[in-house]
């Protein structure tokens, strides 16, 4: 008895604290989503995203929920473990029977709930990992990903860079596949714009481990005409400091991935760097009636401004409303028929979800970094839509495997 | 040349940064020789304090202040928790100081926020110094100077004061020292002190080079254990040589070779330790840090035997009765068992320390995922690779590893796990680098819940039977001699070092079959499965169940899956289960099941 007691202790625990999450006396039973995110991995990516996608969950069940049923998310943490997302995929679908899976931030992780999905035939709607195999080279029938892939950033980027004077480069990146397949996408993109354009050195720093010093000097000692930066978080706050004291950036073009979002722009507040081509995300500036009530929304609701996750949170529900809505049913086969070119209409603008990779047309704003009142902000920005950056349909479509 | 003397100078400063964390680190091993993981959250405490008192104080009273209230931070550890280990194994302080880390993390996410927080820079500092031409920061040139005054002050300490000789003493011999009448306690606490302040000084100057950020803690620990290690455990100058070694390689390596970022300081960790086993000015320890205790053999005996029964009896009838996912649970905790089953016979039966077991979980992993996907073979010859490819590595890192004793030999297993978590993250076209290995699904027969579950508990419950047998007989009684009592081992002519290989290679084997099955369970294999946390993980498992309790890596697992389902549910779970480690290491140091078997021996019912 001594096995039995604590296993058992342990499912009524956890019996009793979903009880509790579960709001009581609804009438309807309610709609339930499994939600998995590394919120104690990388808080400060997954808290904002977190409050996003509760606001939207309360702005739909306050409206009367989907089709007269409540939404209910199941959230859990998956601590950064591809292993214990897989075992918590495998709790929500057969314990709490929901009836899909969303989330995720890291692109491995992503890839092994979708592919458990696959296996288990369960639609998953990856929010925020950006990898391009998880919908290319690893695409499944059951899964959909929301946020602008690598290779659409990337892309951006490099329409923008093939317009400037530079034609050689140097590239740094954070040494793991994000990094990897992002200086890649970067290389090809702008190579095939521009045909004579040099890449000269290449800088590979563990991630969130740079030597900001020595890795500076490396890329002053290339004399590039420009440099491609894909790090971010701490890595970018030590690289701009560095640079900025050693004057790596002087007389260069920068074209910096994410740079411009909140997350990693407003760390570094005066010290932001001027003149970077970015992408990221102006929520102070963009100014459309559906941007304004969301920003309006969420600053009432938090009491703190907006962040890029805020905004990939929210979507994920306003996607999960919808395709419920449309699909008029629960049942996995419903839903993936009714994710073929999902419309949603999202704060940021009309987005689909399109048929040939299962990769949403969310896009992302494109600019020049800047200092405003003594914090980094985006200036003379456009919103790039994705639909603009993403291979032709039928390209798309050959990248997948047949299954 | 300019550009050369300048990227020395670079690489100088990020030595000296490196060199404060790594002595304090180093300081604290020579004196009370605790492994101390939670090392890096000093440094990351630091970095956090100095950013708030910044904020009021501005940038130089920051500095000091930073370091003084980690100090005190340290103090408090050792008062209410590591003075009470000194007695335990090696295994207890490092668990207790990474459930130390848990802890830590969670106060510093609630204290400070999620957000990355950028402070000042130094004030007066912020320019540039031209040497033969080339910019050279002046904050690097400043704590260039801080890491040489800290030596030279450390080096005085040491050589000149009544205390750095007291302190030489304890690190020489600790017993002799207590003997002649010097009250360790205050020593300790003194050394926790400034070990505790220098790391975090090294935090608060790191203000103007980086954020500080909730990461800093277990990014600075892995790098700091290699410098102590090179530069030999306890020896100060030979950290600052190792530091110097380290940062320079980064410096210079990353202009040939830019991918090098990852490995270097492991490699070279690697081969110092199989080159110099004590490190480049280590000396080899000449006391043993604990009297040796004889570990009766432990067996199962009647109220064992029957409890074995009764659970086998009860997973085999698990999935008739209980849920889905409670049988998917129950066969993850059986896979974990067997991992730490391998650990436990290695480290209780053996004494042989892994701080890197997970090296062979992962080989097992990727053996099988390899096998899938490149092999296309079907689930049952992967399932043999696992083990088969895992013990191959055993044999090889073992080779090296049962050159070196102690805390030395769990060093070799940590690098031995990093260089190929590297090669996992890295060489991603055999790898699959972080994108991992998808698609790893048992085969149609075992592809049901409760077949798949049968198929785990035959694999996990015969390999923890045979474990347990090998330790019960006479290969289990030789390594415990050589184990208790090395050199009369030796006199009888047993060959420890040979034991010992094979004692690693059987624990590797055990390991590199979870690992196989761990793959089809989860569908896919990702670097994680050799990284440090799942080392520590094992490391955990071992310890709450007992360290040599036959029951033990089954309640180890069992409790610790089970606390980590439930408590993961909760906002700042990770203290939570930091306070549940910290609590069993404390207060129950033979585990649970230890805890259990006093408890039928005290009411004297039956005897084990």
């Amino acid at each position: 008895m001594k096995f039995v007691r604590p296993i058992a202790l342990a499912a009524m625990f956890s019996v009793s604290l979903i009880a509790t999450v579960i709001p009581a006396a609804q009438a309807a039973e309610p709609i339930r989503i499994g939600e998995i995110n590394s919120y104690t991995r990388l808080p400060a990516f997954t808290e904002p995203y977190r409050k996003g996608w509760q606001m939207a969950l309360e702005e739909i069940n306050a409206a009367g929920g989907i089709n007269g049923r409540p939404l209910e998310i199941i959230s859990r943490d998956d601590a950064g473990k591809p292993g214990t997302a897989v075992k918590i995929a495998e709790e929500l679908v057969k314990r709490d029977k929901v009836v899909m899976l969303s989330g995720t931030f890291f692109s491995h992780i992503g890839l092994a709930v979708s592919d458990y999905a696959k296996q288990n035939k369960i639609m998953f709607l990856a929010s925020e990992p950006l990898t391009d195999a998880l919908v290319w080279s690893n695409g499944n029938d059951y899964t959909f990903r929301l946020r602008p892939s690598t290779y659409m950033q990337a892309a951006m980027l490099a329409a923008e860079a093939a317009k400037t004077d530079a034609v050689t480069w140097a590239t740094v990146s954070p040494n793991y596949s994000y990094g990897k397949d992002a200086v890649e996408a970067f290389k090809q993109v702008l190579t095939k714009l521009k045909p004579s354009v040099k890449f000269v050195d290449e800088q590979w720093p563990a991630l969130f481990k740079i030597d900001a010093g020595v890795t500076v000097r490396s890329l002053e000692a290339a004399k590039s005409d420009a440099i491609y930066n894909v790090t971010f978080g701490p890595d970018l706050s030590a690289l701009v400091r560095e640079g900025t004291v050693r004057g790596l950036f002087e007389g260069r073009t920068v074209v910096s991935l994410l740079t411009g979002e909140p997350e990693y722009l407003e760390p570094l507040k005066g010290e932001a760097p001027k003149g970077w081509i970015v992408t990221g995300y102006p929520w102070y500036a963009i100014d459309t009636p559906a941007h304004n009530a969301f920003r309006k929304a969420y600053e009432a609701r938090w009491n703190e401004t907006l962040k890029m996750g805020s905004l990939v949170g929210y979507n994920t529900v306003l996607s999960i409303a919808a395709v419920l809505k449309k699909a008029g049913s629960t049942d996995t086969t419903a839903l993936v028929a009714a994710m073929k070119d999902l419309k949603v209409a999202t704060p940021g603008g009309e987005i689909t979800y399109r048929d040939a990779d299962h990769q949403a047309t969310m896009g992302s704003w494109v600019g020049k970094t800047d200092v405003i009142d003594g914090a980094g902000q985006m200036t003379g920005w456009r919103y790039v839509d994705g639909a603009e950056v993403l291979p032709a349909a039928a390209e798309a479509k050959a990248m997948r495997p047949a299954n | 040349m300019g550009f050369y003397i300048a990227q020395f100078l670079t690489g100088l400063a990020s030595a000296s940064s490196l060199f404060l964390v790594a002595a304090g680190l180093s300081i604290i091993f020579g004196v009370t020789r605790i492994v101390n993981f939670a090392h890096g959250s000093l440094f990351m405490l630091g970095a956090f304090s100095a950013y708030s008192i910044s904020q009021h104080l501005g940038f130089w009273p920051a500095i000091p202040l930073a370091a003084l209230a980690v100090g005190a931070v340290g103090w408090l550890m050792e008062r209410t928790v590591l003075s009470r280990l000194y007695d335990a194994q090696e295994l207890f302080q490092l668990v207790a100081t990474f459930a130390l880390v848990l802890i830590i993390q969670d106060a510093a996410l609630w204290i400070w926020g999620p957000t990355d927080l950028l402070g000042p820079r130094a004030p007066g500092l912020t320019g540039i110094v031209r040497i033969l031409g080339e910019p050279v920061p002046m904050y690097d040139l400043f704590l260039i100077g801080i890491g040489l005054s800290v030596l030279a002050a450390i080096w005085w300490m040491f050589t000149r004061t009544r205390f750095g000789v007291l302190v030489r003493a304890a690190t020489e011999d600790r017993e002799m020292l207590q003997a002649l009448g010097v009250r360790p306690a205050r020593l300790f606490q003194a050394t926790f002190f400034i070990g505790a302040a220098l790391a975090g000084l090294g935090g608060a100057l790191e203000m103007p080079r980086q954020p500080a950020s909730l990461l800093m803690d277990l990014n600075i620990i892995a790098e700091a254990f290699v410098v102590v290690v090179i530069g030999g455990m306890g020896s100060i100058a030979g950290a600052f040589l190792a530091a110097l070694l380290i940062s320079e390689l980064n410096a210079f390596g990353i202009l040939v070779l830019p991918e090098i970022t990852l490995v270097a300081a492991f490699a070279v960790m690697a081969v110092v330790l199989v080159l110099r086993p004590h490190g480049l000015l280590g000396k080899p320890v000449t006391s043993q840090p604990h009297a040796v205790e004889i570990q009766p053999p432990q067996t199962l005996g009647r109220v064992g035997r029957i409890a074995a029964a009764v659970l086998l009896i009860f997973l085999l009838t698990l999935p008739l009765f209980a849920g889905e996912f409670l049988v998917v649970l129950t066969g993850d905790i059986l896979v974990l068992a067997l991992f730490a089953a391998g650990l436990q016979f290695m480290m209780g039966t053996g004494g042989l320390i892994s701080f890197g077991h997970a090296a062979f979980f992962g080989l097992g992993a990727y053996a099988a995922a390899m096998m899938v996907r490149d092999a296309g073979t079907g689930m049952v010859p992967a399932l043999l690779a696992a083990p088969v490819i895992a013990a191959v590595g055993a044999v090889v890192i073992g080779w090296f590893a049962v050159r070196l004793s102690g805390v030395y030999l769990a060093m070799l297993t940590l690098a031995a796990a990093q260089i190929l978590w590297s090669a996992g993250i890295q060489w991603q076209d055999v790898t699959g680098g972080d994108d991992g290995i998808l698609g790893i699904w048992p085969d149609a027969w075992a592809k049901g819940t409760a077949s798949f579950y049968y198929l785990t508990l035959a694999l996990s419950a015969g390999g923890i039977a045979a474990l347990m047998i090998i330790a019960d007989g006479r290969f289990g009684r030789l390594l415990r001699a050589g184990r208790d009592a090395p050199a009369r081992a030796g006199a009888l002519g047993i060959d420890i070092r040979r034991r010992n290989w094979a004692a690693i290679v059987i624990a590797g084997t055990a390991a590199g079959l979870a690992g196989g099955i761990f793959a089809f369970s989860k569908g896919s294999v990702f670097p994680d499965t050799l990284a440090i946390p799942r080392s520590v993980d094992a490391l955990v498992m071992v310890l709450l169940g007992g360290l040599h309790a036959p029951a033990g890596p089954i309640l180890g697992a069992g409790v610790f899956s089970i606390l980590e389902d439930v408590l993961s549910r909760l906002p700042y779970w990770r203290a939570l289960l930091g306070a549940a480690v910290l609590a069993i290491a404390l207060f129950a140091p033979g585990g649970i099941a230890g805890a259990l078997s006093a408890r039928i021996n005290r009411t004297g019912k039956v005897r084990p």
